[in-house]
This record gives structure tokens, sequence and C-alpha cells, in this order.
């Protein structure tokens, strides 16, 4: 009984920070919300009696992808949306020129 | 209300191909590259999920014979299943790994990451 | 216009696969073929070790073995090509931030506890869960710990290169001595002892150990060339 209530629990916040890490624009926010999932998922592994499973993802998931993605983060945008700013700014100076 | 506990049985499948389709949706949708790498690794996990959950035996123990429940065979879950996800696992990182290389690269190059302003390959 | 018609379309994919899983069953036992009784009693009979997903992945499914240590090996080749444009110098910083003193003396403790804590989830990876990944990847995390906190800790590349090379050519070596003496490639060659003793299941924990050490030196390479990439 306690199992299913865990379980139902765990599923919730998962999907929850699935969601919020494709919605999000900042994207820091939504690559530590892909490390979250990760992190449920090795404690729902544990609770369908797999362990070595759950090890692999949690050492994998939770550290080295969030490494690289903060990695590629750092030498690209930071916002999703950042082209559009730009272009949104040049447009206003050109308006606000003439 | 048995009914109810019977529904509650099958939220794991629910919840894997939930995890699968939201990665889909980011992967087809976004427009930052980096979004769509993430809605891939997003669609991976709900992938092992999902293959793992199949292997599960109800009561079942986990499959190792440890000093004092040496016989316990029948109550084993399957164990071929979570052999193939490990593998996958780490095949998964190293795809996202090369990907991001790609991205950094892309960005070097043309200077912008949203795919509809990369044309190179259009007429 | 474009969202609408692919949300519909995966609502209805999401139905269909729903459909078919629900089908299927959860927690019975369905697959009918005895694939895994046949593991089950080789893995306590025949070679004697506890672990049997240890079992499946290095004796009786061994070759996928073989290729997903090639898999890693080829992207951390592919990633070392496209990135390599000019390494940061020893005592050039690649992270903007100087560490605190509190950040610094539990890195410098809590690095050999990490190294221990990996070396012991590879050795016994037949005797309790772990095994060659699991105990390669802590040991990679320990090595990401370090090299983000301090300003001039380097690995050096070259050691590395060798240990890797060293560890691939120790599972070759001893998946051909498997041919030669026994047929067939990666056969057992060692006697197995008693099931739950260290030196159980013959080359099984050999292999094992070769694996954590190639992906500990692998993955240590792979962010040490993204973190070291200058501009």
């Amino acid at each position: 009984m306690i199992y299913l209530i865990l379980t139902f629990i765990l599923i919730l916040l998962m999907i929850g920070a699935a969601i919020y890490a494709i919605w999000q624009k900042d994207l820091l926010y939504a690559v530590i919300a892909s490390g979250i999932i990760s992190l449920f998922l090795s404690i729902l592994f544990v609770i369908l009696q797999a362990p070595d499973v759950a090890l692999t993802e949690a050492a994998i998931g939770v550290a080295l992808t969030t490494i690289i993605f903060i990695i590629a983060i750092r030498n690209t945008v930071r916002y999703e949306d950042e082209h559009d700013k730009k272009v949104k700014k040049k447009e206003q100076l050109k308006s606000a020129e003439q | 209300m048995e009914k109810y506990l019977e529904i509650l049985n099958y939220t794991i499948y629910g919840a894997a191909i939930l995890l699968l389709l939201i990665g889909l949706y980011g992967a087809l949708t976004k427009k930052s590259l980096i979004k769509i790498v993430l809605g891939l690794s997003i669609m991976d996990s709900g992938v092992h999920l999902l293959m793992i959950a199949i292997g599960y035996l109800k009561n079942g123990t986990a499959p190792i014979f440890s000093p004092g429940h040496e016989n316990e065979m029948s109550k084993m879950v399957d164990p071929v299943p979570q052999a193939l996800v490990l593998t996958a696992i780490v095949i998964g990182f190293g795809v996202t790994a090369v990907a991001l290389a790609l991205v950094i690269r892309l960005y070097k190059h043309h200077n912008t990451l949203r795919i509809d302003e990369i044309k190179n390959l259009k007429w | 216009m474009k969202k609408a018609i692919i949300l519909i379309s995966l609502t209805i994919l999401g139905v269909y696969l729903i459909d078919i899983f629900t089908g299927i069953g959860f927690g019975t036992a369905h697959f009918a073929s005895g694939v895994k009784d046949a593991y089950l009693i080789g893995s306590k009979e025949t070679l004697k070790v506890s672990n049997v997903v240890t079992s499946i992945v290095v004796n009786f499914r061994g070759f996928d073995t073989l290729g997903e240590v090639t898999v890693l090996f080829l992207a951390s080749m592919a990633l070392g090509g496209i990135l390599y444009k000019k390494r940061h110098d020893v005592g050039e910083r690649s992270v903007l931030f100087p560490s605190t003193r509190i950040v610094m003396s539990g890195a410098k403790l809590l690095f050999p506890s990490i190294v221990l804590l990996g070396a012991y989830v590879f050795i016994h990876g037949h005797l309790s869960p772990g095994g060659g990944f699991q105990g390669g990847t802590i040991i990679a995390t320990g090595f990401l710990l370090m090299l983000i906190t301090y300003r001039n800790y380097s690995v050096s590349h070259q050691r590395l290169s060798y240990i890797e090379s060293s560890a691939g050519i120790i599972f070759i070596g001893i998946g051909l001595a498997g041919y030669f003496i026994n047929g067939s490639f990666l056969s057992n060659v060692l006697p197995a002892g008693k099931l739950n003793d260290l030196f159980s299941g013959g080359v099984i924990g050999i292999i094992y150990v070769a694996v954590g050490f190639k992906v500990a030196a692998e993955l240590t390479g792979i962010i040490y060339t993204v973190l070291h990439e200058k501009d």
C-alpha cells in the first residue's frame, strides 16, 4: 500500500519536471529540471526491483549529463529567445531614429 | 474501490508513455537546438522506464542470489531487460555528448542557434 | 496551427500505445519462451555467480558489452576530433569564479573516498549490485569534482590514453584466450568456485575490472576535453 502511494507521488513530480523542462525559456533551469527527472527515475527503478540499473542511471543521468549540458550552454547562448530579443532591439533603435 | 486500485497498477505504463510523448513534442516544436537535444534525452528516459516496467513480477525480488535467499528462483523479476537497459543508458549518454559537440561547432560558425536561420542546405 | 496538428497526432499515438500495453498486463509473467529460467539456472549452477545481471552482461551476452565499449571509445574520439582547437595551458582558469575555502578543503577530503567507493563497486561486481560501468562512472565523478574546484589541477592526457588502451587489450586478450582454448570467443577458461565467494565465476571478475578502468579513463578524458576547450 505504501509503495503505491510513493510510486504515485514520484510519477507526478517526474511528469511535472518534464513539462517544466520543455516550457521554460531560461536554458539553465531546464537543464537542472532534466537532472531532477533522472533522480526520480532512479528511485523508481529501485521500487521496480532493479538495483544495477538504478546505480547506472543515478551516476550517469544526474552528474555527467548535467555537466555536459552546462558546458554547452556556457559556450553558446543562455536564453532560448536571445535572437528574438536582439532583432526586436534593432527594430526599436531603427524606429527611434526615424 | 477495487477498480481504482486496478487502474493505479497501470500508472507506470502511463508515466513512461507520457515521458516519451513530452520528449517528442519538445523535439518537434522547439526552435533552439539545445532544447531539441534535451527533448531527445527525455525520450531516452521514457523508453528505459518502459522496458524495465515490462519485466516486473508482482511481489517479486531482485535477481541476486544473496546468502540466505538462494532458493527464491520462482519469485525473481526478469533479468534480461535489465541487462539491455544497462547498455542503452551508457550509449544514450555517448550520443548526447557527440550531439552537443556538434551544436557548439555550429554556433561558432553561424553565430545563431535557431534552426530556421541556418539555411545553408535549402535552396 | 502547426502546434495543434502535432498535439492531436501525438494524442492519438498515446492512446494507441496505452491500449497495447494495458493489453499486455502489468506484473504477470508473459514471456513463455523459457529464456529467463535458463539464465537463472545457468548462473546458479554452472557459473556460480550471485548477480545474475552481471553474468548475463559479461558471459551470456558478452559480445554486446564489447560493442558498447567500442561505441564509448568512438564517442570520445569524435568529441576530441570535433572540439580540438587549442587547449588551456596548465594554470589558466576555465571556470569564472574562484572557489571558497570550504569547497577546496571539502573536495580534497572527499576525493579519496569517492575513488575507493568506485573501486569497491567494480571489484565486487559479481556479488552485489554494481559492476564495471557503475564503478567507472563513480570514479569519473570524483575527478570532475577536483577539476572544477582547483585552479591548476590537471590529469595528464598521455597517461589516460595508456590506461584505456591497455584495459581494452586485456579484454580482447581474454576473449582470444577463450577462443584458442575452448573454441568460442569469450568463453570461461578459469574454474568457477563456490557461490558467494570473491574468486567465483572464473573470468568474469577480471573482465569487469578491465571494463571499470577503461570506462573511468574514457569518461575522465571526455570531461577534460570539454572543460578545457579554448576559443
